[in-house]
């Protein structure tokens, strides 16, 4: 009998799947879903204020939970409303994230006073705020390379304070109660001619004017859209909007109605506010329905996090999988299979809607390469797991399509990770054939660096892999090896045309190029080896485990040099888990070469009945 | 002899070899791409890849420690085409193999006549400016030129890497003797103190021109690939009737230096090379976009207009990102900007064998997807006959699996 459960797990897990895909709904009386779909052009790309929340909050504090000093969770867009409205309230959130010691006891913080350790608020920083400037200016000094830890925790943090107070003038120029008092004199003397101004109203332009000069230069959010038939990406700031009503002596709509749903959320009056978000999004919805669609589907993919729910169904799969070689392989198996199916839809339908949103390829930073490498290896696992069906497809998805999303989530912490592509990068083209093909290039070293780990661990330490499985990984290994290298080749050609196209030269043996060429001679060295007769499957097991090394290296250990033409993707704080990812792999290495006849699995394929076929099977394995 | 002739034979066309080779070429390049970091783009390639041999520095001995990118590069290629003419059986089934080997002989020329060939320039117009030559961005040269006649100037260049030699030059037009005193490849020029005392030391001084009041001083040579070095030259002009004087020539210094021999007006400057187009290139407008709201560039782009010297040609072209100009052998490449982006810097490029890389890379991408196709072709027929078979027990095409022989690729013939 065909064993019913894995269907119906895989059919709750889909059922689990949907229901994070249900649209967002408001807790209280506040229409803060609404409010969140509101677009605004940040950093040249038009997207939902929850967007900017959300990844304001990532930058700060490297997640999106926030909660009130009473313990009351917020959403990300009640924090940014109280960020920008209630910044005595908002003062007191505990979004600052500090971790290094140095800079703690220079603010005279413990970590006990933190949000989990690590988290502390305006308020408590406030004190100390010329001294962390004084700091951060003697660290600016030094090139971000060369900064020691303390430095670059206290340019970092800083940064981030410098970001929370742009942000506090979005929507008022100063205290709300006094800005947003002036707003409505103003309101009214504009509906007269500038000549009948009192000198009472001309004072009150003058000093609004000056606010809104300050908005208009530090706000970094442009939600005013432009008028319509007006240039589409000429998207203006609050304080812009209202330098214009000053000249124009007409207030602009959505500049009202910002002052409207201010007004309503400093008096925390949910009828007015959700008038002024619906009076806004109307106009909005009649003049751009394009970039409304986009901000809804974006707003629903935030409170989604597709990502999210793939990393835990990959973990559930890869652990189904592992425990099927040793226990219930026909009901453990097929359900690894499905989960393994179930996430990487969902991840696919995650990339694709990043492609829609941003109008590119798939790859077009670091962040998403993460994601890219991921489904590819997964890819890859599936129709390796469809012929084979021996799990260890689904086993090599789960930990490749986990760990990939992991990397992906730390690289998310620099902010938005739908980036405007730098002018030379600007090439779907080229984005799409040569970026494409290297980053699958990297997921199929990675997945026949995984299957040799699966084979050397599965082989040395447990006694469940037989002949067949041993014979089906290095076919697999061999297999996969094959496309990796054809990919790492044409995707390293390809590069060198964009190159050439666009430098002057197709080989200028930029780091970045040397790493692709790295990963192209690596497995091509497997491949002749191969073919010498110089290794078989233990051999070919070490070896494309060390394109593990070769791959991350070329992936990541590059970018570190920070040389070079490709250094756009600069990071440093991953050196250490490069290190230990290097170091593991080592390990592994070292591990496959103990002698097959001491492996747990070949040690005990020997019946009995004599050495001869012992002899072989570790021979074959060799 | 024969015998000893097939071992060479033997050993250059052996797969060992090729995967020794492979293992260099890995350990060089990784070697070259940490190396960067201390020297820099140019020094590397110089070191690494456009050498024979890696000489390291050991308290001021060099000694060899690595074959350079030409020894492996050149083995590579002799292994692989000696086991083109050795070792291949051209069959349907191998054409692959055969097409993707081709291929990379073909890339690796190309690199070799790459590094031969090529040649790098810059050209820097301002808004509305005209040229009809693009400077080298690393070499320089030593012009006198006759300015004597306002019309026309006769201009004598002479390379710095011939100053460098420290030798003497005499040409035809010169009626002087060029003696190169020194040559820094990378020097700090700074203004003497009026008053100050000329500076005692091993360097030659200047007797002429502005080089009386400034010192120049040695520097090493640079590692950032966005720094350049500036060189500096005393170089002394001996007449027929004896030295005229010893000038300080650098790129370094705005204006040539003017002085008078044998009753004609020359001037002297060490400046970047020039390389003489057939056509004049003028900037009409440089465009720098940026994305709305930020100052992320989007683009830059330079609309120039193309007049060529035979008034054949008179066009306007728009060089942008990833869209150069190609004409008359060269490319032009948007590069960068300057002065507020009224300027462009157009990098000028000339490589005769600029093709060679496209036609290795069609040729191992067909190679290596015939090859890979037909081995998964053939993967996925076996797996099927083996379905079909329904009486086959279990575990039966497994042994038969292991036992088959590795290689179905090419090994000797």
């Amino acid at each position: 009998m065909k064993p019913l459960f894995p269907t119906l797990a895989a059919v709750a897990a889909l059922l689990a799947v949907g229901y994070t895909l249900r649209p967002v709904r408001n807790a209280g009386a506040f229409d803060l879903a609404g409010f969140g779909e509101t677009p605004a052009l940040v950093n040249g790309r038009i997207k939902p204020l929850d967007t900017v929340a959300r990844t304001t909050l990532l930058t700060l504090q490297g997640r999106q939970r926030v909660q009130a000093p009473d313990g009351r969770p917020l959403t990300p867009d009640e924090w940014f409303l109280d960020v920008m409205l209630r910044p005595a309230l908002a003062d007191t959130y505990r979004t600052f994230e500090i971790v290094h010691p140095d800079v703690l006891s220079l603010l005279s913080l413990a970590t006990a006073e933190g949000d989990g350790g690590k988290r502390f608020s305006l308020a408590q920083i406030r004190p100390k705020l010329a001294e962390v400037d004084r700091q951060a200016r003697l660290a600016d000094d030094v090139e971000s390379a060369v900064r020691t830890p303390f430095q670059k925790g206290i340019v970092q943090l800083r940064n981030a304070i410098v970001l929370y107070q742009h942000l506090q003038l979005t929507l008022i120029g100063d205290d709300p109660h006094v800005f947003l008092g002036q707003l409505d004199q103003l309101a009214g003397g504009l509906a007269q001619p500038a000549a009948a101004a009192s000198p009472a109203q001309q004072g009150l332009v003058r000093e609004l004017g000056t606010a809104f000069a300050t908005m208009e230069r530090f706000s970094f959010l442009h939600p005013i859209p432009p008028p319509p038939g007006g240039e589409p990406t000429a998207w203006a700031s609050i304080g812009t909007a209202w330098t214009r009503a000053l000249e124009s002596r007409r207030p602009d709509p959505a500049a009202t109605d910002f002052a409207a749903l201010a007004r309503a959320w400093v008096a925390q009056d949910a009828t007015a506010f959700n008038r002024a978000v619906a009076s806004h999004r109307a106009r909005l919805e009649a003049d751009f329905p394009g970039v409304m669609t986009k901000a809804r589907v974006e707003t629903r993919f935030n409170s989604a996090e597709p990502f999210y729910t793939s990393a835990v169904l990959y973990v559930i799969a890869f652990l189904c999988a592992v425990v099927s070689w040793l226990r219930w392989p026909a009901v453990l198996g097929p359900l690894a299979f499905r989960l393994v199916a179930i996430a990487f839809a969902l991840s696919t339908a995650g990339i694709v809607t990043r492609m829609w949103l941003e109008a590119r390829p798939p790859v077009t930073n670091l962040y998403s390469s993460a994601l890219f490498v991921g489904w590819g290896a997964v890819a890859l696992c599936l129709a390796l797991e469809a012929v084979y069906r021996n799990a260890i497809g689904s086993v090599t998805a789960g930990l490749t399509g986990f760990a990939t999303l992991l990397i992906a989530h730390h690289l998310a912490l620099g902010g938005d990770t739908l980036e405007m592509m730098r002018a030379v990068l600007d090439s779907n083209f080229w984005l799409a054939t040569h970026v494409v093909t290297i980053a699958v290039g990297y997921s199929a070293t990675f997945l026949a660096g995984f299957l040799g780990l699966v084979y050397v661990l599965r082989g040395l330490f447990t006694r469940s892999l037989d002949a067949a499985t041993a014979e089906s990984i290095h076919r697999m290994m061999y297999g996969v090896i094959c496309f990796a290298t054809l990919f790492s080749f044409v995707g390293t050609v390809l590069g060198g045309i964009w190159a050439d196209q666009s430098w002057g030269r197709f080989w200028g043996w930029d780091p970045k190029e040397n790493g692709a060429l790295i990963i192209v001679i690596w497995n091509a060295i497997i491949l002749h080896a191969r073919w010498a007769g110089l290794v078989r499957a233990r051999g070919i097991a070490a070896l494309a485990i060390f394109g593990n090394v070769v791959t991350a290296w070329s992936w990541f250990g590059v970018n570190m040099l920070g040389v070079g033409l490709h250094s756009y993707g600069f990071m440093d704080s991953a050196f250490w888990w490069l290190i230990g990812f290097v170091a593991s792999q080592l390990l592994v290495i070292l591990a496959a070469a103990v002698p097959t006849e001491n492996w747990r699995s070949f040690r005990t394929a020997a019946p009995v009945s004599g050495r001869g076929q012992r002899g072989t099977l570790a021979a074959a394995a060799r | 002899m024969t015998s000893h002739l097939r071992t060479l034979r033997d050993l250059l066309v052996s797969l060992r070899l090729t995967i020794v080779l492979l293992a260099l070429s890995l350990v060089l390049v990784f070697a070259a791409t940490l190396d960067q970091v201390n020297l820099g783009i140019w020094a590397v390639q110089a070191k690494f890849f456009r050498s024979f041999v890696v000489y390291l520095d050991f308290g001021g001995l060099a000694l060899p420690v690595f074959p350079g990118g030409y020894t492996i590069g050149g083995l590579l290629l002799a292994n692989l085409t000696a086991a083109f003419v050795f070792r291949f059986k051209f069959t349907w089934r191998r054409t692959g193999i055969a097409l993707s080997h081709l291929g990379l002989i073909v890339l690796l020329l190309g690199e070799l006549l790459t590094g031969l060939w090529q040649r790098d320039y810059r050209l820097r117009l301002d808004q509305g400016e005209t040229r009809n030559y693009a400077e080298s961005f690393r070499s320089y040269e030593l012009a006198l030129t006759d300015v004597t006649d306002p019309a026309f100037d006769d201009v004598v260049a002479v390379p710095a890497s011939r100053l460098a030699r420290r030798g003497e030059i005499q040409h035809p037009k010169l009626p002087f003797r060029v003696q190169a005193r020194a040559y820094y490849p990378n020097a700090l020029l700074q203004m003497r103190p009026a008053g100050a005392p000329a500076p005692s030391g091993p360097g030659p001084v200047a007797t002429q021109g502005i080089g009386q009041h400034i010192v120049a001083a040695p520097q090493p040579l640079v590692a950032d690939p966005n720094e350049l070095d500036l060189p500096a030259a005393f170089v002394e002009l001996v007449g027929p009737d004896g030295i005229l004087g010893t000038w300080l020539v650098s790129p370094q210094l705005a204006a040539p230096q003017e002085f008078t021999a044998a009753g004609r007006t020359w001037r002297v400057a060490l400046r970047p090379e020039r390389h003489y187009l057939s056509f004049r290139l003028t900037l009409l407008q440089f465009s720098h976009d940026r994305y709305p709201g930020t100052q992320i560039p989007k683009n830059f782009s330079s609309r120039v207009r193309l007049r060529s010297d035979d008034g054949h040609q008179d066009r306007e072209v728009l060089i942008a990102m990833n869209q150069p100009l190609r004409h008359d052998g060269l490319a032009f490449y948007q590069s960068g900007f300057e002065n507020n982006d009224r300027t462009t810097i157009l990098q000028v490029v000339s490589n005769p064998s600029w093709l060679f890389p496209y036609i290795a890379s069609g040729l191992m991408t067909l190679g290596l997807t015939l090859q890979f196709g037909i081995h998964l072709f053939g993967f996925i027929g076996g797996r099927r006959a083996a379905a079909a078979k329904p009486a086959a027990p279990a575990p039966a095409p497994v042994p038969a699996r292991s036992a088959a022989p590795r290689p179905s690729v090419p090994t000797c013939a």
